[in-house]
């Protein structure tokens, strides 16, 4: 049975299903940022997909930013929950809901 | 038929990998399982061509950005059980709403997307890090500049809100706390 473009994109689709799920049910941030971790991987696995089927190489690099984009916002995101724990001992969502400082 | 082969078994793999990344109540078995689904997903990367992406992918996602995370949880008290959110039922509907309409969305789009044609086209007789080296050096300069420049100001901020005096927290002091512990140092260095 060949292996299409649809294969793929339904692949990316339950991947990014379980992403969403992950992002409405965890109330961690630690395991927040997880989530958004497999949505960016389920993005990425369209791009190369469609870039391998359309021989156009313009998912692959879109795959490489959003790589790029996704380790910045790790450096970010650990940063700034380094500093919410250092002040409030805990990184769990509901603390988050008021911003004063 | 080999195509077929992996491809269902490393669907299976990652699909299962980040199911219990984002159902379990361990951080620790979140974090490794996470891992491994980065990793098999470099997988579909090498099937689909794309080998330098998919070595990329080990090394940025399972490499640094992993690393990043152990380093993280070191921090956080994460050994004990993760309390989970009781939704509220609206916005579970309404997400759900959004994921099947985009569901239906990618099965229609190959439908009116006969007519595309590639605007880089793969270059023949090249291998695929010598394809990515020559578009990103020529149609993407620009972006991948802008990148490199986002990622030296994402290391210098990580650097700034987490680096300085791990034990002390200088973004919660004020002037005259940083001020004292500044004029200790002094004194340290001249007696």
């Amino acid at each position: 049975m060949e292996i299409g473009l649809n294969h793929y994109l339904v692949l990316s689709t339950i991947l990014f299903a379980i992403g969403l799920v992950g992002v409405m049910r965890r109330k961690n941030l630690l395991l927040l940022f997880f989530a958004t971790e497999i949505l960016l991987n389920s993005v990425n696995i369209a791009f190369a997909a469609i870039s391998h089927f359309y021989g156009d190489l313009t998912g692959q690099m879109f795959a490489f930013f959003v790589i790029a984009i996704a380790a910045s916002e790790v450096a970010v995101g650990l940063g700034l929950l380094i500093v919410w724990h250092k002040r409030h001992g805990n990184i769990d969502l509901d603390t988050l809901s008021t911003m004063k400082g | 038929m080999f195509e077929a082969i992996a491809f269902y078994l490393f669907a299976f793999l990652t699909i299962s990998m980040f199911f219990i990344a984002v159902t379990t109540s361990q951080a620790l078995y979140a974090l490794t399982a996470l891992a491994a689904g980065m990793i098999f997903i470099s997988a579909f990367f090498f099937i689909l061509g794309a080998d330098f992406l998919g070595a990329i992918q080990i090394v940025v996602y399972s490499g640094a950005v992993m690393a990043l995370y152990a380093f993280g949880m070191m921090f956080f008290d994460t050994t004990r059980e993760v309390k989970e959110k009781q939704g509220n039922k609206y916005i579970v509907v309404g997400l759900s709403t959004i994921a099947a309409v985009l569901v239906v969305l990618i099965f229609a789009a190959p439908l009116v997307s006969n007519n595309i044609t590639a605007l880089y086209p793969v270059i023949e007789g090249a291998g695929n890090t010598q394809e990515v080296g020559m578009v990103l050096f020529t149609k993407y300069l620009i972006p991948f500049e802008v990148a490199a420049v986002m990622l030296l100001v994402a290391m210098i901020a990580g650097i700034v809100l987490a680096g300085k005096k791990m034990d002390l927290s200088i973004t919660l002091m004020n002037d005259a706390e940083i001020n004292e512990i500044k004029t200790e140092q002094t004194k340290k260095v001249l007696s």
